[in-house]
């Protein structure tokens, strides 16, 4: 063969090692693993602390919401949750949307509605920690 | 050598439709809607710790919690909460390559969806219990 095919010689596997155009593959996938690992012990803490809380008036839950273990418990279970629904979501935009702007606009609002709900979440918390 | 390579038209590759339904794929589907149900349900929790601070605005969230919607989402929010966590926990056993044979995977799917509502149910019983009996 002559020498313009030379340069198609590497396997498929070894151009996705040298990451192409993308310079990245697998940070959504382990960002994913990573998050569903750590969303387990922390979901099993939220339901605990949300059924220690029920039928507690709203100074009770104010108060044990905003005390140190429950507050950072919270605060981890929500950037756990935001980090991994925000890729889960993205996954679901690029199977089913198929147009490049409608995925754009998308995977744009994706982000922003995750940041939103993460930090209005952050904000609750904290508002309670802190007694503001 | 400047050749211009159009793409040959292939076939694609069969889709849902052409599939009889099976426990796996199902479970699979069922996966991702509750992570879609989780995503939006998260808007119930961020409002449940905003709503935390006044006695006003937990009265208000208190009132949705209280009422038959209310409960009905709620209710769905933690099954879909408790079928996506378990079925997490059988996508990492998967990552780790076991729990593919035929008995294995259809044993985990099962206990997937069985776990799921049995565990859902207690959840509430036990949220009931701890409420004391209030409505």
């Amino acid at each position: 063969m002559s020498a313009a095919s030379a340069k198609h010689i590497r396997t498929p596997l070894a151009r996705v090692r040298g990451r192409g155009a993308a310079h990245s593959g697998t940070e959504h996938f382990w960002r994913q693993r990573l998050t569903a690992v750590a969303n387990i012990p922390l979901t099993i803490a939220a339901l605990i602390i949300i059924i220690m809380l029920l039928g507690r008036n709203q100074a009770a839950v104010a108060q044990i919401l905003g005390s140190p273990l429950v507050a950072i418990i919270m605060l981890l279970f929500v950037i756990s949750t935001t980090v991994h629904m925000r890729i889960g979501m993205q996954v679901i935009i690029e199977d089913y949307v198929h147009d490049d702007k409608a995925k754009l606009a998308l995977i744009m609002a994706n982000t922003f509605f995750c940041i939103a709900v993460a930090l209005a979440s952050v904000y609750g918390i904290l508002k309670l920690s802190f007694g503001l | 050598m400047a050749e211009v390579r159009v793409p040959a038209e292939r076939p694609l590759s069969p889709h849902l439709q052409i599939y009889r339904p099976m426990l796996t794929m199902m479970m699979s589907i069922v996966h991702r809607i509750t992570g879609v149900g989780n995503y939006f349900g998260t808007l119930i929790l961020a409002w449940w710790l905003i709503a935390a601070a006044g006695p006003n605005s937990y009265a208000k969230f208190q009132w949705f919690a209280g009422s038959l919607i209310g409960r009905l989402v709620l209710f769905g929010y933690t099954w879909s909460v408790i079928h996506h966590l378990l079925g997490g926990v059988r996508y990492l056993i998967w990552d780790t390559g076991r729990g593919f044979g035929p008995n294995e995977r259809e044993w985990l799917a099962a206990a997937n969806l069985v776990g799921s509502i049995v565990l859902t149910v207690l959840i509430w019983i036990v949220g009931f219990l701890a409420m004391g009996g209030q409505r």
